[in-house]
């Protein structure tokens, strides 16, 4: 009886090693694949720890208080630079990495918070508006260079970053359950 | 190496495994630590592996900081008042970040000057900052008044609490203190939507939803701290609260916006929630005597399938001859009850008629194929979270909605607020149709008329632009009627080809029988225009449709705006001129199409059209028929909405 019972327990423990990381795959997987950039949502997803174990409203909050701020954060890193440096002596190139400046402070202060109450409190339209103006906003800041933006791949990152947290919101808002 | 099958059967050492003899007993332990050890090597193995499949490549993040972002959070820049890039591009739907397109598309950097240019003169707004759904309005010792959504410290969304307004005639309102701040457990997260309840004694019930510290969604109570200040300035919260949680069977996250309480024949008070169970959305009923104590009925008021959560549910009576509101109790055989809910889904209020069973608490739709989120909406543009109130004043039932921006926020964090209300509007059944209600601003609007211009019978033939020399243009009231030509009416080709506002090409699209209206917040070379028109449709059986359609799609040079067309189907009914009003008032209009069957409420912002040279045009683009349009246009005051007068003792 005793030898059953280990050999049982020990049919399980392989399976328990196997399981979370397969569950985890297929929600990740399963959520990434509703949005249109697949491979920048699970990575994303899975190089981050939190996202083990976490239902699809982590995923989203995860998605945007961890990447889209970052990223969006490290943008108005670079466009400060930028403008420090001799670049800004351009008048048409100062004036679009400075309005591309203020919209980086909104995506980061108005739209992340925004956000991320909206996923707290369970009015998820509000999500869903605060991730497509952060879209919006990367969108608008890279059609403001009259010639070659010196911001175009931070500019498609944090807009896609931004459309993948919209789809994901939609899951929710959408949601079966 | 180890087994790497560790699921093999147990016929290998089966015999040992289950023989209980002391002496075969020693090998099977051996062997189980074997397979132990090669169970766990292969499992360790196993996540190596996936692991490694699991990890994708930096290529994706480049950065030319060389590093990932890390977790810590750098405190956000605070705002520069600096004036924006030029601006070109595609609209927010696009899932690409397109290249600059359009090289026509001139550069307008959004300034101060076409900023402050939107702000309205005559529409309820805060001083600044954001607002969203109106709360609790009612009529109290000769003050309307108005509560709404709005965050003390941002133009987005977020840290809820109760604005607070009053007015004498529901046009000049005078700002108060907040009534309620997020000051409990149960409103930490949110100080949300609410209704009235005015008791037959004259008393003032207030039932609110407050998401709690937890995030759970609860109904509470409050009323005023003094009965006899006219101003309500001050609210008690019940110290009971909450008064009302999340049942069970519903998601502590689905459940909100109280409606008004109406009596029932057995004297207790009920009122109607809003949830969704599933997809299905649903209004759930309660009964109370005290407003403290609540009992579930079972069931619902009414539920529709795939309509996702309902919020700010409303549930209210018409008179189906009167011309006059009734009370919200009010009940009998020349009453029909309208159930409205806004779904959280697709951001529309829909609203349907039909029959109030007062025992089991039950409504059902007249038409079950326009029933409650698969039908008629109060508006086809941007009107949200809509609550009404009996005004027992002027004997009127009176609705208010929330216009949201359809502008960048980065643009209402530079301007410093976002969002207005609607002009009040009566609601009236409409008895010709019998399916719509009819919409109005209410009748106080029309004390800001000041000059007029009138234009009669003024011949438009296809293809023609009429300019209406009115000076300024950008506070208007304007009442309109058109008429088609009868014989191009009739000569016209039918077609089997369907027509939806939204899906056509806007005011360019020429058809035979329309589009033909008003052209406003249009510029003297009509680079900015914004169409407001009808579009008849006739189908191959002869019959016409009418279509009243709101175009956005030239209504700025900027891109970071929304550029949709707006609009739907219009019925007008045999002997019916088209009618038209429109109330112009910066960056917001809105069309009432038929009296108010039919409402459009759209935001512009355009970068040119602005001030004065804003102009007003009527135009004509069908190719088949000649349009006669008479019209009387007022120039509007504006409503000096302002803090109530510090003179005076709170």
């Amino acid at each position: 009886m005793k030898s059953l019972i280990i050999f049982v327990f020990l049919l399980i423990l392989p399976a328990e090693a196997f399981r979370p990381t397969l569950l985890l795959g297929n929600l990740i997987e399963r959520t990434c694949r509703q949005t249109p950039f697949y491979d920048l949502c699970v990575w994303s997803l899975k190089t981050n720890p939190e996202s083990r174990n976490a239902d699809v409203k982590k995923l989203a909050r995860i998605m945007v208080d961890s990447v889209l701020k970052n990223k969006a954060t490290d943008t108005l890193d670079l466009i400060d630079e930028l403008l420090q440096d001799g670049f800004a002596l351009d008048p048409a190139l100062h004036k679009a990495l400075s309005s591309c400046a203020e919209r980086y402070s909104v995506i980061i202060g108005g739209d992340v918070p925004e956000i991320i109450e909206a996923l707290e409190t369970g009015d998820y339209k509000f999500a869903e508006r605060g991730t497509n103006d952060a879209a919006m906003e990367a969108n608008s800041c890279e059609v403001e260079f009259p010639g070659k933006s010196p911001l175009t791949h931070m500019n498609k990152v944090v807009h896609d970053v931004s459309v993948v947290a919209a789809s994901i919101v939609k899951i929710i808002l959408h949601s079966q359950w | 190496m180890a087994d790497t099958n560790p699921f093999l059967p147990k016929s290998s050492s089966d015999g040992s495994h289950l023989t209980g003899s002391q002496a075969t007993r020693r090998r099977p332990v051996k062997e189980q630590l074997t397979i132990f050890f090669g169970l766990l090597a292969v499992g360790l193995f196993a996540a190596l592996l996936i692991g490694k499949n699991g990890s994708y490549n930096a290529h994706v993040h480049e950065n030319k900081h060389g590093s990932l972002a890390t977790s810590t959070t750098k405190k956000p820049e605070t705002l520069r008042p600096v004036s924006r890039g030029p601006a070109a591009g595609v609209s927010e739907k696009s899932n690409r970040l397109s290249a600059k397109v359009d090289g026509n598309l001139l550069a307008y950097p959004w300034n101060n000057s076409m900023l402050s240019w939107q702000r309205t003169a005559f529409h309820f707004q805060p001083e600044k900052n954001w607002m969203n759904d109106p709360n609790g309005p009612l009529f109290y010792k000769g003050w309307y008044h108005f509560f709404y959504q709005y965050n003390p410290n941002a133009a987005v969304w977020g840290d809820i609490v109760w604005g607070h307004a009053v007015s004498k005639d529901m046009i000049h309102w005078l700002h108060l203190p907040l009534a309620m701040v997020a000051d409990q457990w149960y409103d930490v997260n949110g100080v949300w939507t609410g209704s009235a309840t005015i008791l037959p004694d004259g008393k003032v019930v207030m039932l609110y939803t407050g998401s709690t510290v937890e995030a759970v969604q609860v109904q509470n109570l409050a009323y005023p701290a003094d009965p006899n200040d006219p101003l309500l300035i001050n609210w008690v919260k019940y110290p009971g609260n909450p008064v009302l949680v999340p049942p069970p069977g519903i998601d502590k996250m689905d459940f909100r916006d109280p409606t008004t309480a109406w009596l029932t024949s057995e004297g207790k008070w009920r009122i109607t929630i809003g949830s969704k169970i599933n997809k299905t959305g649903i209004a759930l009923i309660y009964d109370t005597t005290d407003f403290i104590n609540y009992e579930r009925l079972d069931g619902a008021l009414h539920a529709v399938p795939g309509t996702g959560m309902w919020e700010c549910v409303d549930f209210f009576p018409v008179s189906k001859t009167e011309e006059n509101g009734l009370e919200t109790s009010v009940n009998g055989p020349g009453v029909k009850h309208v159930v409205k809910a806004s779904l959280d889904d697709d951001r529309h209020d829909y609203y349907a008629i039909g029959t109030y069973h007062e025992k089991n608490g039950t409504w059902i739709p007249d038409q079950p194929e326009i029933d409650v989120g698969i039908g008629i909406r109060y508006d086809y543009g941007i009107f949200y979270a809509a609550k009404t109130f009996y005004d027992e004043n002027k004997n009127r039932r009176v609705l208010w909605g929330w216009i949201g921006e359809s502008d960048s926020e980065a643009a209402d964090v530079q301007k410093g607020w976002a969002s207005l209300q609607s002009i009040p509007r009566t609601i009236l059944f409409d008895n010709k149709t019998g399916t719509h209600l009819l919409q109005w601003p209410v009748e106080e609007i029309e004390s800001l008329r000041l000059k007029s211009n009138e234009f009669n019978q003024v011949t438009l033939q296809a293809g023609t632009v009429v300019p209406l020399d009115v000076g300024s243009a950008t506070q208007l009231d304007i009442i309109a009627e058109f008429v088609i030509d009868k014989e191009a009416l009739g000569k016209a080709t039918g077609s089997n080809e369907t027509f939806s506002c939204g899906s056509s090409g806007g005011a360019t699209e020429r058809g035979a029988l329309g589009p033909f209206g008003l052209l406003v917040l249009a510029d003297e070379s009509l680079s900015e225009q914004t169409p407001v028109y009808f579009y008849i449709a006739k189908g191959y059986d002869g019959n016409l449709k009418t279509f009243f359609c709101n175009d956005e799609s030239r209504s700025s040079a900027a891109s970071d705006v929304n550029k949709q067309i707006y609009g739907s189907f219009v019925p007008v009914l045999e002997g019916e001129n088209l009618s038209l009003r429109m109330l112009v008032d910066h960056s917001i209009i809105e069309s009432f199409a038929q009296g108010g069957r039919t409402v459009i409420t759209s935001r512009v912002y355009p970068t040119k059209a602005i001030y004065g040279a804003a102009k007003v045009f009527l135009f004509n683009n069908a190719t088949e028929a000649s349009v006669t349009a008479s019209l009387k246009i007022w120039q509007m005051n504006s409503a000096f909405i302002r803090p109530y007068p510090n003179n005076e003792k709170f």
